[in-house]
């Protein structure tokens, strides 16, 4: 298994249980700073709890999540929400909210957590739309008239406003065409690259191997609440365990 | 011999058992809708107070219903007055149809009528509001950026509803007495000097006060089930249908339900 040195996520025998049944058993695993991460897995696997733990929106039955240093547990509620400003997240469906244009969905962050000058917001988000592709024209439309592939860029958009320390990505192609998911995946990339300077980390939940393998610095696998196998993305396809290569193989 | 006896046993048993388990639905639901308002409360105090969303709310649900308001209003007085004068022209008491309705109006119709009427329309459209933000992830992204989605979205609707309703209760009761001082004067004769003087002998503020006082709780009953519904939808577009509709039934019944309780209280004390 991999460690590494001052990771942005450190997890140490992580478990969570719903009455019975156990969901994330003793994980324990390292995600470097810095790097695409992605935690791949079957449905039901515990991807999106383990997520919600890292985000601090779930409080785990025993063992302690480190982010960016800090120990998760020993902050209270009010300093839960404020460190939770150190992350973006692009939800699987964009999560933007409705009622407000693309424009406004990015300046929303902004407008919460900043004390930015109306036109300081609206040019910083005319910049960080047309950064992910998305043109002047369609800066004032509403979700509802955005494609799904736009919607995903404005809520990148979003996600990014406020220079998010780890940046996390709910299976970013589910739903999504070949040539959209292509888009997304560069996207991810691109986003990567262009705040690697900042060390900007990203996580990624996914059962889209392919992707994975071509977008992924590492890759862990969880399956049935355990960590199976966590290798370098290059790595990965030739590891022995037997459901990676199930998995792989697909 | 033991099966026939345990299965007559179940007979007799399934329908303890599904009134115990229905029972207890209810107590955790009932337990559940408190917290829910009691985090409201905690939120509702605690910074920022986002102002522009307060106000939002209460042009939703304040300015949006007065047109409903008026309509039903103005009619309910107008009914009430033929009503009323038919009855008691037959004891000869026809000049007691102006006070009749203004007090009818003002302890029970206005505040009554009125929060049902907000209950169909800004409890249901609260509940399927915040309910489609829910199943769209769009309360998970509130949260994921550190804002308190109770705070958010359940704290500016709940007073919205908590203020507007006892000014939509005053408008209707004042329609409703314009329209009851039109029919009663105008179509069936009663003498305005006497239809004023007799009103103003026989309506006080109070009677004023304990209709307000009931329609501000109604309001704040309105709006915490219907934000208490959004926020507990599950199932996606179906659930969304099925939380609105919970949601307009229970308001009404807890509008009917609490009006008894608030009336007998508020005779005692006003």
């Amino acid at each position: 298994m991999l460690h590494f040195d001052n990771p942005a996520v450190r997890i140490e025998n992580l478990t969570k249980t719903f009455g019975d049944h156990t969901v994330l058993n003793g994980l324990n695993f390292d995600i470097p700073r810095g790097k695409i991460t992605t935690i791949l897995g079957f449905s039901g696997a515990g991807k999106s709890t383990l997520l919600k733990h890292i985000l601090g929106l779930m409080q785990p039955t025993s063992g302690s999540i480190h982010v960016l240093g800090k120990d998760l547990s020993e902050l209270d509620n009010v300093e839960q929400r404020e460190f939770r400003r150190n992350f973006g997240m692009l939800f699987q469906y964009a999560a933007l909210f409705d009622s407000l244009s693309a424009l406004e969905n990015v300046a929303f962050p902004l407008r919460e957590f900043t004390k930015l000058k109306e036109e300081e917001i609206f040019e910083k988000c005319h910049a960080l739309l047309e950064s992910v592709g998305i043109k002047p024209i369609s800066h004032d439309k509403l979700p509802s008239e955005l494609s799904g592939g736009m919607r995903k860029r404005v809520g990148l958009a979003r996600a990014l406003a406020l220079q998010p320390a780890i940046m996390l990505y709910d299976e970013p192609t589910t739903g999504l065409d070949p040539i959209t998911t292509h888009m997304v995946n560069d996207l991810i990339v691109g986003t990567s690259e262009l705040h690697k300077d900042r060390e900007m980390t990203s996580i990624i939940i996914s059962h889209d191997v392919k992707a994975t393998l071509r977008i992924s610095d590492f890759v862990a696998f969880l399956d049935r609440g355990n960590i199976v196998e966590y290798l370098a993305a290059k790595d990965f396809p030739h590891s022995p365990n037997e459901l990676v290569q199930d998995f792989v193989n697909l | 011999m033991t099966t026939k006896s345990g299965s007559a046993q179940n007979i007799f048993l399934r329908p303890v058992e599904s009134l115990g388990a229905m029972i207890i639905e209810n107590l955790q639901g009932l337990g559940a809708f408190i917290s829910f308002v009691m985090r409201a409360f905690f939120w509702f105090v605690r910074p920022p107070f986002r102002l522009r969303l307060y106000f939002e709310q209460l042009y939703f649900v304040g300015n949006k219903s007065i047109f409903i308001v008026l309509l039903s209003g103005s009619f309910t007085g107008m009914v009430m007055a033929y009503q009323t004068y038919f009855g008691f022209k037959l004891i000869s008491v026809d000049s007691l149809v102006g006070p009749v309705t203004a007090l009818t109006l003002a302890k029970e119709l206005a505040p009554v009528l009125t929060g049902l009427i907000v209950a169909g329309r800004a409890g249901a459209a609260m509940t399927a509001q915040i309910g489609s933000m829910k199943v769209t992830e769009q309360i998970d992204a509130l949260e994921v950026m550190g804002i308190n989605s109770i705070q958010y979205l359940a704290v500016p609707r709940i007073v919205a509803g908590t203020i507007s309703l006892p000014m939509l209760s005053a408008i209707f009761l004042f329609i409703g007495n314009v329209g009851s001082y039109i029919v009663g004067t105008k179509f069936l004769s009663i003498d305005e000097a006497i239809y004023l003087s007799k009103l103003g002998s026989f309506m006080f503020l109070t009677d004023i006060w304990q209709g307000l006082i009931k329609a501000t709780f109604f309001g704040f009953m309105i709006a915490c089930i219907g934000t208490y519904f959004g926020f507990n939808v599950t199932k996606g577009a179906e659930g969304v249908g099925k939380s609105t509709n919970l949601s307009v039934v229970w308001g009404m019944i807890m509008v009917l339900i609490s009006d008894y309780f608030l009336t007998s209280f508020l005779i005692h004390v006003l």
